[in-house]
């Protein structure tokens, strides 16, 4: 609850001009906050006397702060989105960090994904991806009524965990490998287990992998860092479901 | 004074529609090829009308300021979508979701837009599902819904509590296919500065590239704008950080009228105000408003205790309790809509009853949901939402507290009202087109259908009905005859002055180099509007937030500072600097509108004009319109107040009543 | 050729062509355990497997499927190199992260090495001494090889490198057993756990046979 407690921590943080400029961490000490303060508002604080200051504030990316929007994306003490697990970085606060800690901020580091400035990052990647294949090829005006199609709620509620993704990039950050395949898998499971997809199910995963392999994202081996890191709790049995649809549809050729 | 055209068309309210489609003039394939049309936005309402209009041929240009479409801030709507389909054989209808979506706008809603927008409900379900979106079902396989503030059936489907995230990612993946195709151009980390009109029509917009800090010229037949609303005014809101209206302003200032600012939503299930240094207000759906009971206790003595810390909400047995709600509103209980229950939370603060330490909270609580459901039941209901509640407040609500004469007690939520939505917005007719030819307006950006307030799941409902139902049939009305009109050149002199223009402006806020930075200004501005022209609004508050605004401009135009130069590329306190400008404009208006509406009504109250129970009291003698407001060349001049009458053919106009 | 220019198919290389090694090591450690308890009957399964073209087919296959897993082992990891060209300053796993996974080519490089050890001590030996046509020292048999086993592991050192052998294959096995399943999409939320299980007593099973051998072997020495 609110507390009148202050604490102050240390941030160490990538700075980086632009894409093609060399970065560097920077030391910024003594922040002061509030444990009750979320992790990006402690960033505002700081950025608020860096403008005082007439420096540049530093850049990260952030839009709904309630942890749906998929926007926020940083690496922060060795784990994306932080070191709590199924919450993303605009849902972390200051109460998880000791009074006087130094925390390490680092932008997503991935070929797929080039830093743009600082902590931000280009993730038009993921855009690509779903370009490829991740929609039902219908146009508007033509749907049928909505119960005409009976589903099974296990398969629905099945598809919707597996929808929840936000697309913010946390399983190719954790990954070692950078592999991008727990957020295609997630779309192509969502598809893959409604009627509705399954028209198309061997075309959409033939190109969501393609696309996804020439984008440089590197290859899954199963370490399971995405599943531990993503704030929705996407489970690797996507993957695998994934790993099914796309074999089957490459016996199929 | 200029003229108001709402263009409705003919006939009884429930055959308009109808008579329209059948009567509109439409463009042919091949000529559809030959038409570009700008989309600003990518929420559901953007994403939406983008992709329909590819599907039909147009050539389109789609912005968004995020890195991606997928994260416009419909993504964060959590409740459901309205629709009247009466699968739960409730007695619902298209009249029914008429009539509860005019009333619960207090009756300032324009009729003909309502009932079209229940019409297309139905369809809105049978496209998402389609599009594979995962509502939630029931063991037969079928839809499941489950009811929503402001309604007496079940008319709302959902997905878990992220609905919003589930149409928008619909929405995303239409779009996504129409990119592929080559209908849509896609640019993301684009914000739109201007609009630039060629002999009096909007053909086309300058655009910043956020990455590189320069200016872009787009040219176009159209320009469709889905920019969403202007709640950030408020600077504390459930908004979203980059959510702004100058996208809205831009088009006021080329003489779009902007309609009922004063209509701003206050949703009731927030999580309170914590310290001075919060960026932003969480939501609580308000689907927890289902199985959680609001209250404060009976006692002053209790409420003091709980503001000094001394006691925990549950520590006070049942008898204690003072559920407000279901005291004043016996028939809709804890279900009232937004504005009924923003406005009795506020009441009990007021009077003492606040149960945090600001004295500004309210309990929500769920025990006796637990007791009767098991917990279980509720976490599988609402356990995505106790899980957040915790993680910002460290305070589980599902947790047992207290067991007081044998009943059960868990951990309360602590709830306040917050801005939420904003009804007003810019004015359309019923084409969905603003008072410039050329120039539309969709989603929360317009004001067309809910009124003085909107109820719960209605707004998913509007966003994509005007995307994939309502625009991309009326937008051909104003096409069709531009068919001829050959794509105009972007290096032409108007877009080229309008891109200096963008320039200079940008330059002049750059080289103020005054003390302050755009959040404190901001944050000044939220106070003032909060304060001055929050939930409750009198003539002298709201002409000293007029003051106390003019002031603030001055003091943003003499001492802003933004550091960086020019030439420089991405400057995030740049682009905030720009939103705060018209943020204060905005604030104005929201505050004009407000003085000069001598009455209550849905989201705007005036405590001069309530009843003895303090209930709002309209004055549908003197106020039965659209307030519209026009600018008058300059930001220093007051916009002069034009009026829509509003005439109501198929629903009687009475006072609203939750109570019986 | 989708098996070798998709990421997935090349993680089925890797798949198959592990689950395969790992019904050799099956077949390995069967025939090993029976020199614990008769080296005549030990010895006559060498001599029945000797040279013969049946055997030496199958050690094709198998050198085959050792080079196919250890030549996409470092493509796939050249590749996941390249997708990272630059790391992290630090970086922290969460508790569902095992270790084993994460070192996969460190622990398959451990097992190569032990395996260029093995062979020198016993395949170099054996097999590769009929190949060649030596003469036939034992028997009428080119190796005795129970009395090989127990010659190889007097020497303490060996047992040891052995033992650390033994454990590197184990760890590589637990991961890799059930991540070969997962590869090829024969896995979901209800076999994850199940899976693992077996992964894990799959790989104690044929890694406690092994020791067994050797020590045996130590304390017959």
């Amino acid at each position: 609850m609110a507390t009148d407690n202050t604490m102050k921590v240390n941030l160490k943080v990538w700075r980086q001009a632009d894409s093609k400029a060399k970065g560097e961490f920077k030391l910024y000490e003594n922040v002061e906050t509030t444990p009750d303060t979320s992790f990006l508002e402690t960033l505002d604080i700081l950025n608020e006397t860096l403008v005082e200051k007439g420096e540049e504030p530093i850049v990260f990316d952030h839009d709904c702060r309630e942890g749906i929007c998929g926007m926020c994306s940083l690496f922060i003490n060795g784990h994306p989105h932080g070191p709590a697990q199924g919450a993303t970085t605009c849902q972390l606060y200051m109460r998880r960090f000791k009074d006087g800690e130094t925390i390490t901020v680092e932008p997503w580091r991935s070929a797929a994904f080039p830093v743009i400035k600082d902590l931000m990052v280009n993730r038009n990647a993921f855009d690509q991806i779903q370009q490829a294949g991740g929609y039902v090829s219908f146009n508007c005006g033509g749907a049928q009524d909505a119960n005409a199609i009976p589903i099974s709620k296990v398969d629905a509620d099945e598809a919707m965990d597996s929808a929840t993704c936000i697309g913010c990039g946390a399983c190719v950050a954790a990954c070692k490998n950078g592999s991008a395949m727990l957020f295609v898998s997630a779309k192509v499971s969502q598809f893959a287990l409604l009627p509705q997809g399954r028209v198309e199910a061997v075309k959409r995963v033939k190109s969501m992998v393609a696309k996804m392999d020439e984008l440089g994202f590197g290859n899954c081996t199963n370490t399971r860092a995405c599943e531990a890191e993503c704030p929705k709790c996407i489970s690797i049995s996507n993957i695998a479901r994934m790993n099914r649809e796309f074999i089957c549809a490459k016996f199929k050729d | 004074m200029a003229e108001i055209n709402s263009k409705i068309p003919e006939g009884p309210v429930a055959e308009k529609w109808t008579n329209y489609k059948a009567h509109q003039k439409l463009v042919n394939p091949a000529n559809k090829r030959k038409l570009d049309i700008i989309v600003v936005g990518t929420g559901l309402a953007g994403a939406s009308a983008a992709s329909t209009l590819a599907e039909m041929g147009f050539n389109i240009l789609n912005f968004c300021i995020q890195d991606s479409p997928r994260r416009a801030h419909s993504i964060a709507a959590q409740g459901g979508i309205n629709a009247a389909k009466n699968y739960q054989n409730d007695g619902d209808s298209v009249y029914r979701l008429f009539y509860d979506t005019v009333k619960g706008g207090d009756y300032r809603a324009r009729e003909a837009n309502v009932y079209r927008l229940a019409e297309v409900s139905a369809n809105i379900i049978d496209q998402c599902v389609a599009q594979g979106v995962p509502f939630a079902r029931e063991y037969g396989g079928l839809l499941a819904n489950r009811s929503f503030g402001g309604a007496q059936v079940s008319r709302t489907f959902y997905a878990k509590g992220q609905t919003g995230q589930q149409l928008l990612l619909g929405a995303y993946s239409s779009l996504n296919r129409q990119i592929k195709a080559g209908k849509v151009k896609s640019f993301n980390r684009y914000e739109m500065h201007d609009i630039v009109m060629i002999d009096g029509r909007a053909r086309g917009i300058i655009a910043k590239n956020l990455v590189t800090g320069k200016f872009e010229r787009f040219a176009a037949h159209a320009v469709v704008l889905a920019t969403g609303g202007y709640g950030n005014t408020y600077f504390l809101s459930t908004n979203a950080m980059g959510c702004n209206c100058s996208a809205a302003i831009a088009a006021f200032r080329k003489g779009a009228y902007m309609a009922n600012p004063s209509y701003v939503q206050i949703h009731p299930t927030c999580i309170p105000v914590h310290g001075d240094k919060q960026s932003k207000l969480t939501l609580m759906s308000e689907s927890l408003r289902n199985d959680g009971r609001i209250w404060v206790p009976k006692n002053i003595e209790d409420a003091k205790k709980l503001q000094r810390g001394e006691i925990k909400g549950s520590d006070i047995p049942e008898e204690d309790r003072d559920y407000y709600l279901e005291r004043r509103y016996p028939a809709f209980g804890n279900l009232v809509p937004r504005d009924v229950a923003s406005r009795a939370a506020k009441e009990r603060c007021d009077h003492g009853f606040g149960v945090n330490n600001t004295g500004l909270a309210v309990f929500l609580d769920f025990s006796e949901a637990i007791n009767r459901l098991g917990i279980d039941v509720v976490r599988q209901r609402y356990g995505n939402l106790f899980d957040m509640y915790e993680e910002i407040t460290d305070v589980n609500p599902g947790q047992f507290a207290k067991e007081i004469n044998g009943v059960k007690y868990y951990n309360p939520m602590m709830i306040f009202p917050a801005i939420h939505y904003t009804m007003g917005g810019l004015w359309v007719d019923y084409e969905l087109q603003t008072s410039v030819k050329g120039l539309f307006a969709i989603g929360e950006c317009n004001f067309s259908d809910h009124g003085a307030n909107r109820l719960g799941a209605s707004a998913l409902m509007q966003g994509l009905a005007d995307g994939y139902f309502v625009l991309p049939y009326t937008i051909q009305n104003y096409l069709s005859d531009q068919i001829t009109v050959p794509r105009f050149d972007p290096n032409s002199k108007e877009f080229m002055d309008a891109q200096a223009k963008c320039e200079k402006e940008q330059e002049a806020l750059i080289k103020i180099k005054g003390k302050r930075s755009v959040d404190s200004i901001h944050k000044e501005l939220g106070h003032i509007m909060w304060e001055y022209v929050g939930m409750g609004r009198t003539k002298e508050s709201l002409e000293t937030a007029l003051k106390k605004l003019k002031e603030l401009r001055q003091e943003f135009e003499k001492n802003l500072f933004v550091p960086g130069t020019v030439e420089e590329g991405m400057n995030v306190e740049l682009d905030k600097a720009f939103h705060l400008r018209d943020f204060i404009i905005m604030g104005e208006l929201i505050a004009r509108d407000a003085l000069s509406r001598n009455e209550s009504c849905g989201g705007h109250f005036r405590e001069e004009y309530q009843t003895e129970e303090g209930e709002a009291k309209r004055d549908d003698e003197n106020y039965f319109y659209v307030g519209c407001w026009n600018y008058q060349g300059n930001d220093e001049k007051e916009p002069e107040l034009i009026k829509e009458p509003l005439t109501y053919e198929a629903i009687k106009v009475q006072t609203r009543n939750y109570k019986s | 050729m989708w098996l070798i220019d998709s990421s997935i198919g090349r993680k089925v290389i890797m798949s198959v062509t592990g689950l395969f090694l790992v019904l050799f090591l099956i077949f390995h450690m069967s025939m090993n355990v029976v020199a614990i308890f008769s080296s005549e009957t030990y010895n006559d399964i060498c001599n029945f497997l000797g040279a013969n073209w049946y055997a030496l087919a199958g050690t094709m296959v198998l050198a085959a499927g050792v080079v196919l897993h250890i030549v996409f082992a470092f493509l796939l990891s050249y590749r996941n190199y390249k997708a990272r060209p630059i790391g992290y300053s630090t970086q922290k796993n969460q508790k569902e992260v095992e270790g084993a996974s994460q070192n996969m080519l460190v622990l398959g490089i451990i097992v190569l090495m032990g395996l260029c050890m093995h062979l020198i001590h016993f395949w170099a030996k054996m097999q590769l001494q009929e190949i060649i046509g030596a003469t036939p020292d034992y028997e009428g048999q080119f190796t005795n090889g129970a009395e090989l086993i127990r010659i190889t592991f007097s020497n303490p050192y060996v047992c040891l490198a052995y033992i650390g052998w033994f454990i590197a294959i184990w760890f590589h096995l637990t991961h890799g057993i059930w991540s070969a399943f997962q590869s090829t999409g024969l896995n979901n939320k209800v076999w994850f756990p199940r899976l693992k299980m077996c992964a894990n007593i799959f790989s104690t099973i044929i890694v406690l046979g092994f020791t067994a051998v050797v020590i045996a072997g130590y304390i017959h020495s």
